[in-house]
């Protein structure tokens, strides 16, 4: 029966049908409903890995036994994972086994805009691109038969716009592929450089052979057009733009197979008509491949490297004309994403503004703790650098500066990789102090459990990691936990660890005010004939306070009676209810 | 037929998920090929969000582009206001007349404009604006309003309430079904 299904969830679905038993993610958007939709399924083992490497590594561990595996990971993420995605392309699978990465051409939810086609490139190892649900699914599940059958992980790329886009789907069955029992084969699982020198060349045929399947498989298509004065060559959701705007004007060639593309095909196509442009997202990367085949190519010289494209961008390109509607005439102020009112992270930013601290950042919800009022945050950099970063910011500095600089990471990421980074500080020895905002959750991708959680991806209770423990074993004398709700609390630890003479943790601890089982108290009130509007408590970016009518006014919808509001306001004007 | 396009636009958390949900149940119960684009992660924090919705014999984009929609229904005001470049010549803009100060404006930097219905008016929009969070509180939760605009926006389109209904009880949980049913009919006949 059809069903709209999310792109990431079509993948799922895809994977369940083909047989997958195993999967081991890290969550980042806009890639984490695969992993999520994957799980539901009974069939499948699903689980949140601490981070994209070790997810690979997972994965392919599951393959070598026999068992067809995925793992999915945003963009950033198969950075992490490169280490192991190299070596797998020399090693082969056993079972099939599929790498998800999912782009964010526009940076929706992301700190750049890295095109991972050239890591399929680069790592030789193929990669196909759906452009919708309905191909997320079909080639979930070639994607499989590609992987066995040329012994290769099979990278399956997505983006924003295909992830997060529903689309109609009609759903099959599942049907599991024959066993492949794990048999010892050191000369190509041992990679040794005596191995490994053998394995290379295998890879290196294995391209040739792909590329030669490239030329014939259902994933490119040529669809034909009335007229040929010119041909487009494009994939993904650019694909979609370009039908948008040109319907069947004008043939089109799909890649559904973004590496290795093929060679006659395109020449093929280039010689049927006479003007050849290459539509895609983010870098050159078809329109390269055409210009070392020596074709001449309309591509990156017209359309943006930067940003996602879209059909007017398609249309006015191609000399379609386009259409606006009115433009007021009226200054519209922009709503950037704030912090929620509640979240825990507000009184520890609030805190550390008021110190005027140089404060290493990370990845999270708490990269908000940049944003006016509090800009809060020096640095954002990717997964873990708040911890490695602060130590040698330290290392290179006046010793003074470790009297006020600090490092922030939240829970999820600390485990990720602050770890490492936080040996390193023991280990090494600088005088730094690691905050980790722990609110028991991997909040910004939207309520993932991780191993600080005691819950799995499943919702089981397991094994939770003890961070004051982790700490103290990595080395870290000083650890402390406050309530970021208490200020004074807040204040007090921050100035006495960043005194002391060696390493702090303190670990800032309140669940998200987001999460289902957190019971809020009754809203704040103001009494007007207190509050001498002296704005205090407008210092925390709180989107619960306003000033409405020259006094501070709190919109009892959103307030969650946290009160970190009260303990800045020196009138008593903001107050809790009194209990009955 | 033509693609028809929907966007819905509003504040992170103010529940258009929900709202796109019963949309895209309902189309596809009509057998039209259907699209229906989100934007999840950061924006998802009090920030502008928009979810496109497009419906037809062939839908190819995801996304709606300046000058396309055919309808903009809008959880808040000022969020009406910011997509107006994206109406068609003669599309209509379903708006809730709530205000949420977004942060510049509650910091002070910058300035809520007023009589923002008026303004779009006067630039020759079609502009349909109930006060939805009434509404939705009278039907029993401030957190209906998308449904009351659900409501409202069903009178500008020919499916049939109870083919609306159907798809409502497909998208909300049996708990909820009353209460949603009760902001889609206030909507529906504000």
């Amino acid at each position: 029966m059809k069903q709209l299904m999310l792109g990431n969830e079509a993948v799922a679905r895809g994977l369940y049908e083909a047989g997958c038993g195993f999967v081991s993610s890290y969550p980042g958007t806009p890639s984490t409903e695969i992993t999520e939709a994957a799980a539901k399924y009974q069939e499948i083992y699903a689980e949140w890995a601490p981070n994209e490497k070790v997810a690979m590594e997972a994965a392919f561990g599951a393959a070598l036994a026999g068992t067809r595996s995925f793992c999915g990971m945003k963009h950033v993420g198969l950075n992490v994972a490169a280490d192991p995605l190299f070596t797998i392309g020399y090693t082969g699978v056993n079972a099939g086994m599929l790498i998800g990465v999912a782009d964010d051409a526009g940076m929706h939810s992301s700190q750049n805009e890295q095109d991972s086609r050239h890591y399929a490139k680069s790592a030789k190892i193929p990669m196909v691109e759906p452009a919708d649900s309905a191909e997320g699914l079909a080639f979930a599940k070639l994607a499989y038969e590609i992987s066995e059958r040329f012994d290769t992980p099979v990278l399956i790329k997505m983006c924003t716009r295909v992830s997060h886009s529903q689309s109609v789907v009609e759903p099959g069955e599942r049907i599991m592929p024959p066993a492949k029992p794990y048999e010892k084969t050191p000369a190509k699982y041992i990679m040794m450089p005596g191995n490994a020198k053998r394995r290379h060349p295998v890879v290196e045929e294995r391209t040739k052979a792909l590329t030669e399947y490239a030329e014939t498989t259902p994933l490119n298509r040529v669809e034909p057009g009335r007229e040929n004065t010119v041909g487009i060559l494009t994939a993904s959701t650019s694909y979609q733009y370009v039908k948008e705007v040109v319907g069947d004007r004008y043939p089109v060639l799909k890649l559904g197979l973004a590496w290795p593309m093929p060679v006659k095909a395109i020449r093929d196509f280039a010689a049927s008509v006479e003007k050849l442009v290459v539509v895609e997202e983010l870098d050159g990367f078809i329109e390269d491949h055409c210009r070392n085949l020596g074709l001449d190519v309309v591509g990156k010289d017209t359309f943006s490297m930067i940003d996602e494209l879209s059909q007017n961008i398609v249309a006015e390109k191609l000399g379609y004309p386009t259409v606006s509607g009115p433009k007021l005439d009226v200054a519209i102020p922009p709503r950037p994403p704030v912090m929620c009112a509640g979240c825990p992270h507000r009184g520890l930013f609030y805190t550390l503004a008021k110190n005027k601290l140089t404060v290493m950042g990370d990845i999270g919800c708490y990269t908000l703790g940049a944003v006016a009022p509090l800009a809060a945050i020096d640095t954002t950099i990717c997964m873990g650098a708040s911890v490695s970063g602060i130590h040698g910011f330290l290392k290179a500095s006046d010793p003074e500066q470790s009297k006020k600089t600090v490092a922030v990471i939240g829970d999820s990421t600390f485990m990720h990789s602050g770890v490492t980074g936080l040996i390193n500080v023991a280990y090494n020895e600088s005088n730094s102090t690691i905050i980790i905002l722990d609110n028991s959750i991997t909040g910004m991708t939207g309520h993932q459990q991780n191993p600080t959680t005691g819950f799995n991806l499943k919702g089981d209770p397991c094994t939770k990691i003890d961070l004051e423990s982790l700490c103290r074993a990595v080395g870290i004398r000083r650890v402390r936990v406050v309530d970021p709700y208490n200020l004074s609390e807040c204040d007090q630890a921050v100035k006495e660890e960043l005194q002391a003479d060696e390493p702090s943790v303190i670990i800032s601890r309140r669940p998200c005010a987001l999460l289902k089982y957190v019971k809020h108290k009754a809203p704040l009130t103001v009494d007007p004939e207190k509050c001498k509007t002296c704005k205090m408590c407008m210092k925390i970016g709180c989107p619960a306070i306003s000033i409405t009518g020259g006094k501070a006014q709190i919109d009892a919808t959103l307030c969650t009676g946290c009160g970190v509001c009260e303990q800045l306001c020196k009138f008593d004007a903001l107050c809790a209810p009194k209990e009955v | 037929m033509e693609t028809k396009n929907i966007m819905i636009v509003g504040v992170g958390g103010q529940g258009s998920l929900l709202a796109s949900k019963l949309l895209g149940r309902l189309l596809l119960a009509k057998d039209y090929d259907t699209k229906v684009s989100e934007v999840h992660g950061m924006s998802q924090r009090g920030g502008s969000v928009v979810t496109y919705v497009r419906f037809g014999d062939k839908v190819y984009s995801p996304i709606i582009d300046k000058g396309e929609a055919d309808c903009i229904v809008s959880f808040e005001l000022l969020e009406a206001a910011r997509w107006t470049e994206y109406l068609k010549p003669g599309g209509v803009i379903v708006t809730n007349t709530q205000q949420i100060n977004p942060m510049p404006v509650i910091t002070g930097a910058a300035e809520y404009p007023a009589n923002l219905v008026k303004t779009m008016t006067d630039a020759g929009i079609q502009v349909d604006a109930i006060d939805a969070l009434k509404l939705a509180e009278e039907a029993g939760s401030s957190k209906a309003v998308n449904i009351v605009l659900m409501g409202h926006l069903s009178r500008h389109f020919d499916f049939t309430e109870a083919e609306w209904m159907d798809a409502l009880e497909k998208s909300v949980p049996a708990k909820f079904l009353e209460l949603n049913k009760k902001a889609f009919v206030l909507g529906r006949n504000a």
